[in-house]
């Protein structure tokens, strides 16, 4: 019965795998790699749009699982597990791929099959993690990734001979370029089949704990496939010469950032007025077509509006995430850490801290997830408690709004920044700076630390594929999209029926009169300092579940009033807030903790409701003092006299 | 042979052929074979596990602008490190004296 290939004396153990664990349940496949080995290349390539992301049970590791398409019978779902180097359970990453790999991680079924990515142009290196992976003796197939990177350099290897030496079967791929992937389906047809190659490996495992021997071990099997490393890559020490020149260098970084801000707000601006248009039509359209009805208003005044406000938003949170996607993608994130270390460490944080406070502009969430890679516990629990106060896309729309309706549009910076951006480039700068004092106080106080190593692999410059960031976008919309559908959507229908509850004389109350309406103004007291009327009241109560609400809510209750014309809702701003009051909003949504899932992800990373708490009562004192002051200053008038010079 | 002039540690390093030098010592493009890392073990570890492990050949690459941490090229790989734990990080004395290249 087996099927044994004329390959003499390899031992190839082939034959149906154990009935009981594969014939019921779906063939279950992990991917596993260092990092910059390609990995999530290959599982977008392999999975296309069928997958989702979780978190493993337990623990903040991100769990990215998919569908396979591949022609056999069963389905086959994809784990894509953590980059690691080594299989030492040291970080919470090595941790799960261990346990996922042993078959320990509660819900997850124990993988049928490995596919271990390597970078070939680092062969020797990344070899290393073959040793741990192999001794599970699960169906395992090696893919060497980046072909294209190899031949061009001047680099080969063997592959059979490899395969040979490993007990393993081998495919040199490029995942970028989708080059050799459908050795990858053959494969994973194979073992889903039942039919699992697994030879005895010509150069015995070293031990696993010893690096060194482990690092022999991937050099002589590397020596007997006929590797030959390829040439240094030229045109990352080129580029490098220019990103990490002293004085070219930083230049370009504040470019860079300053274009993403400009452009965010120039590029996105026709699309978002287009979308507007189309929203407001439509509102129009199902208002026509409808009778005069409760069950009307709440679908155009509650439904259509207040939603339809935030989706608005849309186009500008993808172009943000489109931009952090193609500085990640292409490599120059890495070299901005490394630009950055210097300036944190005078704030007691690293480098590494970097990386999760970047991708806080875009959101807190996934941001307080990747602070798992700083290694330092009182480094990491600091970034926690400052990432949320790094612009995230949630306030983009508050921005947007109070800025286009109060900030008038002038050339600041010749055609490269306008006022509009500056003020919103501001507010980022403000938002950073409250994170990094936040940050000193911390690390010379409760937080107090020896200064921990910064170590970063720099990986070599990329062209980012449409692909990767394709499947980046899709993604994001659909988050934010599902948002708007669930949280957005249950407040403007509650909204809507406090502004039209309690009935006089069987009609619906003026807002004032409303219920939403004595919530506002029992508010009032309390944000008519900072120049909030108890409208803003209302729409700031509303924002404790997500910051973008208020746009929301204030689209529905001016709608509700009426008073919506043409120009919309920025229109109605500008009759609603003193100039004092619209900059202390921008302040106050700047510094406060408006939002639920930070605040549920805080309390899971923490492990209690301390730190959250903590957060919580620090960043609403902090933008209350700051939005008073901010609309004493503005509103006695020195901007007025600013002007004036 | 009273030794009065009693050097500082970094300068008896610098000045003697003899005496071990650290990673952070070498200039751009000189090359350094390592001996040890004098570094705790989990961090240690890590290092090892980029390449940084003892008898490879390293070779300092460009540093962040404003004397951040320096890139320096180990086992195929490009890896940053800051001074601090570069200075942690022992080549092995070179019999021939010196490796400069000019």
């Amino acid at each position: 019965m087996s099927d044994c290939h004329d390959c003499g004396n390899c031992a190839v153990v082939a034959g149906p795998l154990p009935a009981g664990r594969s014939s019921a349940r779906s063939h279950v496949v992990a991917i596993i790699g260092p990092p910059n080995s390609g990995k999530s290349t290959l599982f977008n390539r392999l999975t296309g749009l069928r997958q989702k992301v979780a978190n493993f049970p337990g623990v903040t590791v991100e769990q990215r699982v998919g569908r396979a398409r591949t022609r056999g019978v069963r389905e086959v779902i994809l784990v894509d597990l953590p980059g690691v180097y080594s299989l030492n359970p040291r970080s919470e990453d090595e941790q799960v791929t261990r346990d996922v790999l042993a078959g320990e991680m509660p819900g997850i079924p124990k993988p049928d099959a490995v596919l271990l990515i390597l970078d070939c142009t680092n062969l020797g290196r990344h070899l290393v993690l073959a040793a741990p992976i192999l001794a599970l003796k699960l169906p395992t197939l090696v893919i060497l990734n980046m072909a294209d990177d190899l031949a061009s350099r001047g680099g080969k290897v063997d592959t059979a001979e490899l395969a040979m030496q490993l007990g393993a079967p081998v495919a040199l791929i490029s995942a970028a370029k989708g080059q050799g992937v459908e050795k990858v389906f053959q494969f994973m047809e194979g073992t889903a089949g039942g039919t699992a190659p697994l030879s005895a490996p010509k150069v015995e495992l070293p031990v696993l704990r010893d690096i060194p021997k482990c690092r022999q071990w991937a050099q002589q099997v590397g020596y007997g496939a006929a590797y030959r490393a390829p040439a240094p890559p030229l045109w990352t020490r080129r580029l490098d010469a220019i990103f990490l020149h002293p004085v070219a260098g930083i230049a370009i970084f504040a470019v860079v950032v300053a274009a993403v801000f400009q452009t965010i707000f120039s590029l996105a601006k026709p699309i978002m007025d287009g979308l507007q248009a189309l929203i407001e039509t439509s509102g129009h359209w199902i208002e026509g077509a409808l009778p005069d009805s409760v069950i009307r208003s709440l679908l155009v005044d509650g439904v259509w509006h207040g939603v339809g406000s935030v989706i608005v938003f849309l186009p500008q949170i993808l172009l943000l995430f489109l931009f952090i996607g193609i500085l990640e993608d292409s490599g120059y994130l890495a070299r901005a850490a490394l630009i950055a270390d210097r300036s944190m460490a005078k704030f007691g944080l690293q480098g590494k801290s970097f990386i999760p406070l970047l991708s806080a502009y875009a959101c807190a969430v996934p941001a307080i997830m990747a602070t798992r890679t700083i290694e330092s516990k009182r480094d990491r629990l600091a970034t926690i408690l400052i990432a949320p106060l790094m612009t995230c896309s949630a306030r983009l729309p508050v921005y947007t709004l109070i800025i286009a309706a109060f900030i008038p549009q002038h050339p600041l910076l010749g055609p490269l920044l306008g006022t509009q951006a500056g003020a919103l480039l501001g507010l980022y700068v403000l938002g950073f700076a409250a994170a990094i004092v936040t940050a000193k106080v911390l690390k010379s106080s409760v937080l107090k630390s020896e200064r921990t190593p910064f170590v970063l692999e720099m990986p070599p410059y990329r062209m980012p594929t449409l692909r990767s960031l394709g499947i980046r976008l899709y993604d994001r919309s659909k988050i934010f999209l599902h948002r708007a559908g669930t949280v957005i959507l249950t407040v403007a229908i509650v909204l809507w029926v406090l502004l039209h509850l309690p009935l006089h004389n069987g009609k619906a109350p003026e807002i004032g009169q409303s219920f939403a309406g004595m919530i506002g103004h029992a508010a009032e007291p309390v944000i008519k300092p900072l120049g909030f009327n108890w409208k803003i009241g209302i729409g700031l109560i509303s924002s404790l579940a997500a910051r973008e609400v208020i746009v929301g809510t204030l689209g529905t209750i001016y709608s509700v009033e009426g008073t919506e014309d043409s120009a919309g809702l920025r229109h109605a701003l500008q009759n609603e807030l003193s100039p004092g009051g619209a900059v202390a909003l921008l302040i106050f949504f700047a510094f406060a903790m408006q939002c639920m899932s930070t605040v549920a992800v805080v309390r899971r990373e923490t492990g209690g409701w301390k730190w959250p708490a903590i957060q919580f009562v620090y960043m609403t004192f902090l933008a209350y003092v700051c939005a008073l002051a901010t609309n004493e200053v503005v509103g006695s008038g020195v901007l007025k006299v600013i002007a004036r010079l | 042979m009273m030794q009065l002039n009693v050097n500082t540690a970094a300068d008896a390093a610098r000045n003697s052929a003899f005496a071990p030098k650290t990673l952070a010592q070498l200039g751009r493009g000189e090359s350094g074979v390592l001996d040890h890392l004098d570094l705790p073990d989990d961090i240690a570890r890590r290092l090892m596990e980029l390449g940084f492990l003892p008898g490879q050949e390293i070779v300092p690459a460009r540093s962040a602008p404003g004397g951040g941490p320096r890139v320096y090229r180990v086992d195929g790989s490009e890896v940053a490190l800051r001074r601090e734990t570069a200075s942690r990080l022992i080549l092995r004395s070179i019999s021939k004296g010196d490796n400069r290249k000019t």
